[in-house]
């Protein structure tokens, strides 16, 4: 019984020339999300910004004539979840591609199932090594690998601290090694005095021990592939002791208004007065990190000012409760991304034709990336490229409803690099311009 | 029926037949099934067996992984229901059992090209092994601070595996692959077959062992543990072992887990699911087997509702995030009130009662025949 209901199934689903999803007037995708759970904070603002653009698109009529129809389910970051989920999505809601789902072990979880069913599981938001892998030909990255990310930063290191002692703080997973791996390819061996790690399951109290340990090692330059509040929790310890050295974070941990009201809180639940508190945001000046598109604070960019009325209008209560942050723009440019990918295939959409729309024309589709995505038949990274930045109080602020956060300064040339053993190079080209007219349905 | 004292024991026999004792009901005689428990078990498992085959035949791919999951929430439900209802022992911590058969399966398969019957049964191994070390001090605790002896394990025990990243995988976690379906079969229903089977062979074996001398020694210690070593039976011994065989029911469960996620990583057992899981043991039907197929019924489809809740009452994620949970407490309260020996035990004595409502019509209707 159970093979003649799989033989009609499959009898059926090749005899019609339709595509899951797909209808002549609409699109479904699907995603899986923490919106709730340890890691929904900041996270759960991507989903709904990615959906602003997409009510733009369908407001413009769509594209050839489809409107997307986002289907974001909450897996609370759990692969258990996500595992379920994916297969009500695939299986029982038919969409047509998996596009900006969450989490590295989340969506490790479901890669083979996604590549089986031969559904494309576009720019997962993780900068694990892992989604550019022949074996996995329908899985697309799209943030700069942490690899990338700590090449950048390490090469910037050698340059400019020289003959300094150096120290790491990272997060005891694969962000971590990854950023250690690019870190180490840089940085010379000998210069690096201790390599300490957190639990992030675990992060609940400051990082007194590690801080301590940097600071008797003698470390003057800390570089942190840290989340958000482990950023916050190395740093108030440190100042606690009078340990100033110079701080390079990855761009997951130093988005300013993250960042800045976490320290302000966590000086306040640990007994400071709300002076001490609102001064503690003040421990950001001078942090380097690196960036793959225009700050939220460089409101002369063509692309913020896109973005403020995009959100404005298409997602109102997303972008009252928390501005034009580092997530939103995160998922706006996903989205955007993804658009295009939509364009590139073509009228006649399958999902073969959408991925190799993607490996063909991936490089030249408009984002506000600082650099060009870099797919291809065989690379299957999005941008593998930044730029080096320090945090000032006297560059412009980033000013969002929670308040008026720390802005940044660029201080190298954007530069790309890859995972594997190139050479960090100054990218000469420019960062492409919003289009004037979103869609472009002919 | 002879009173509440006896419905733990009742109920722990699935498809006991109702005790009417007195009613001529001799035609029925030849429908009974066999007295000894292994045919009897064995009889009704392949019958499930048959059912079971059938509906998951009929149904859509989704529908058949969502079985799939019931069947192996169902195996770690079964054995927590001996553990607690049958021996009277509480754990917080079988989230930490099903975890270690879940890493155990999947460190097996990335390093080794073993048998996929041998890796399933190490992992049951593994989590047994587990359940001599935590069951040995449990026999000196009780109530409360054995709760807090298993709850601190189901804490414990995902950091070990981000401590040592290289060799658990970390947060990326470990791949599982299940094996390859045979001819065309869909994949999604080759592993719930494969799950529907291990369920169905861990009910037999419980059953089985609750109909044995042992399954009397467990519940003369849950009862009086003075009265059970006066009677000669070995109280600590009797209660390890209910822990060890709790603990690999949660290790095949857990590799079960492991396989239909597709991964194994720390992520997949956090403390709600072994506090769910004893939610969903007590909704069941505490000590009862059977059971346990509510409580994993709910385990797998109270999530999808709640989801489905949210979004259509477009509740904000404050709440959603919690729904489940809150849901959950509710069924919990209304079991414990409309049925306190949870939804098995509110079956058992609604249909008790029709039987003797049937049985005394028929009775009366027989009876002028036969004084006459």
């Amino acid at each position: 019984m159970g093979l003649t209901l799989a033989t009609t199934v499959l009898t059926t689903s090749a005899g019609a020339a339709s595509t899951p999803g797909v209808t002549s007037t609409s699109i479904t995708i699907g995603a899986t999300v923490p919106l709730t759970g340890p890691a929904a904070p900041g996270y759960d603002e991507i989903a709904p910004s990615m959906n602003a653009v997409f009510d733009w698109v369908n407001a413009h009529g769509g594209v050839f004539g489809r409107k997307i129809n986002y289907d974001y389910l909450d897996d609370g970051y759990n692969p258990a979840n996500t595992a379920t989920l994916t297969r009500k999505l695939v299986l029982q809601d038919n969409i047509f591609a998996d596009v900006g789902s969450l989490g590295t072990p989340t969506q490790a979880a479901v890669q083979s199932f996604l590549n089986s069913q031969k559904v494309p599981q576009l720019f997962i938001e993780s900068g694990c090594d892992c989604w550019s892998n022949p074996k996995f030909p329908e899985s697309f990255g799209w943030q700069p690998p942490y690899t990338v990310e700590g090449k950048i930063l390490g090469a910037y290191i050698k340059a400019h601290f020289a003959g300094e002692k150096v120290g790491y703080l990272t997060q005891g997973d694969e962000f971590g090694q990854d950023f250690i791996k690019g870190l180490d390819m840089e940085i010379p061996s000998a210069s690096v005095v201790s390599r300490q790690t957190y639990d992030a399951s675990t992060l609940a109290g400051p990082l007194s021990n590690q801080v301590a340990a940097l600071k008797a090692a003698g470390a003057q330059v800390v570089a942190m592939a840290t989340i958000p509040a482990a950023t916050a929790l190395a740093m108030l310890p440190a100042a606690a002791i009078g340990f100033t050295p110079q701080y390079v974070i990855s761009n997951v941990g130093a988005d300013s208004p993250t960042v800045g009201p976490l320290l302000s809180s966590f000086t306040s639940k640990g007994g400071g007065s709300a002076a001490e508190a609102a001064a503690t945001a003040g421990l950001l000046n001078g942090v380097i990190t690196d960036a793959y598109f225009a700050p939220e604070s460089n409101v002369s960019n063509p692309w913020v000012q896109v973005e403020k009325k995009l959100m404005a209008k298409y997602a109102p209560s997303t972008y009252a409760k928390y501005g034009l942050d580092g997530n939103v723009q995160y998922g706006v440019a996903l989205a955007y991304t993804f658009v295009q990918a939509l364009q590139a295939a073509g009228k006649n959409l399958t999902r073969a034709g959408l991925v190799s729309a993607i490996e063909k024309s991936g490089k030249k589709f408009v984002t506000p990336g600082l650099v060009p995505l870099s797919y291809s038949g065989s690379v299957h990274f999005g941008f593998q490229g930044a730029e080096v930045i320090k945090l000032s109080t006297s560059a412009p602020p980033a000013v969002t409803p929670t308040g008026s956060w720390m802005g940044s300064t660029p201080v190298s040339p954007v530069e790309v690099t890859n995972v594997g053993s190139g050479p960090v190079r100054t990218y000469t080209g420019k960062p492409s311009a919003p289009p004037q007219k979103l869609v472009s349905t002919s | 029926m002879s009173g509440a004292g006896n419905l733990a024991d009742a109920d722990l026999l699935p498809g006991t037949p109702p005790d009417a004792a007195g009613a001529d009901r001799s035609w029925l005689r030849h429908l009974r099934l066999p007295e000894q428990p292994l045919a009897r078990h064995l009889i009704l498992a392949l019958g499930g067996g048959g059912i079971l085959y059938l509906v998951t035949s009929s149904l859509s791919p989704y529908n058949d992984f969502l079985v799939g999951e019931i069947a192996l929430y169902l195996i770690a439900l079964a054995g927590l229901s001996l553990l607690t209802g049958v021996n009277g022992q509480i754990s917080l911590g079988h989230g930490a059992f099903m975890a270690v058969g879940a890493y155990t399966i999947a460190l097996l398969m990335t390093h080794t090209q073993l048998n996929f019957i041998l890796e399933l049964l190490a992992s049951v191994g593994a989590a047994a092994v587990l359940g001599v070390v935590i069951g040995v001090p449990a026999t000196r605790l009780k109530g409360p601070y054995l709760a807090g002896m298993t709850l601190l394990l189901a804490l414990a025990l995902p950091p070990i595996a981000d401590k040592w990243s290289s060799t658990f995988g970390g947060d990326q976690g470990l791949t599982t692959t299940v094996p390859t379906a045979p001819g065309n079969i869909n994949p999604e229903e080759w592993l719930t077959w494969i799950e529907l089977l291990g369920a169905l062979i861990t009910l037999v074996l419980l059953a089985n062992f609750l109909r044995s001398r042992f399954g009397r020694m467990l519940r003369a210690v849950r009862d009086d543990e003075i009265a059970a070593s006066l009677a000669g039976i070995h109280v600590a011994r009797t209660k390890v072992t209910a822990f060890v065989i709790s603990a690999a029911c949660a290790g095949l469960a857990g590799a079960f887990l492991g396989l239909s996620t597709g991964v194994v990583s720390t992520g997949e057992f956090p403390l709600p699911l072994s506090i769910q899981l004893l939610a969903a043991m007590v909704i069941g039907g505490t000590g009862s087997l059977m059971g346990m197929w509510w409580g994993a019924v709910l385990l797998v489809y109270l999530p999808q509702w709640s989801t489905s809740i949210s979004s259509h009452l477009n509740l904000g994620s404050d709440v959603s995030a919690y729904l489940a949970t809150i849901i959950f407490g509710a069924v919990l309260i209304v079991a414990m009130i409309a049925a306190p020996s949870g939804i098995q035990g509110g079956l058992r004595l609604a249909w008790g009662r029709a039987v003797r409502l049937w049985s005394g019509l028929t009775r009366k209707q027989i009876q002028p025949t036969r004084t006459g």
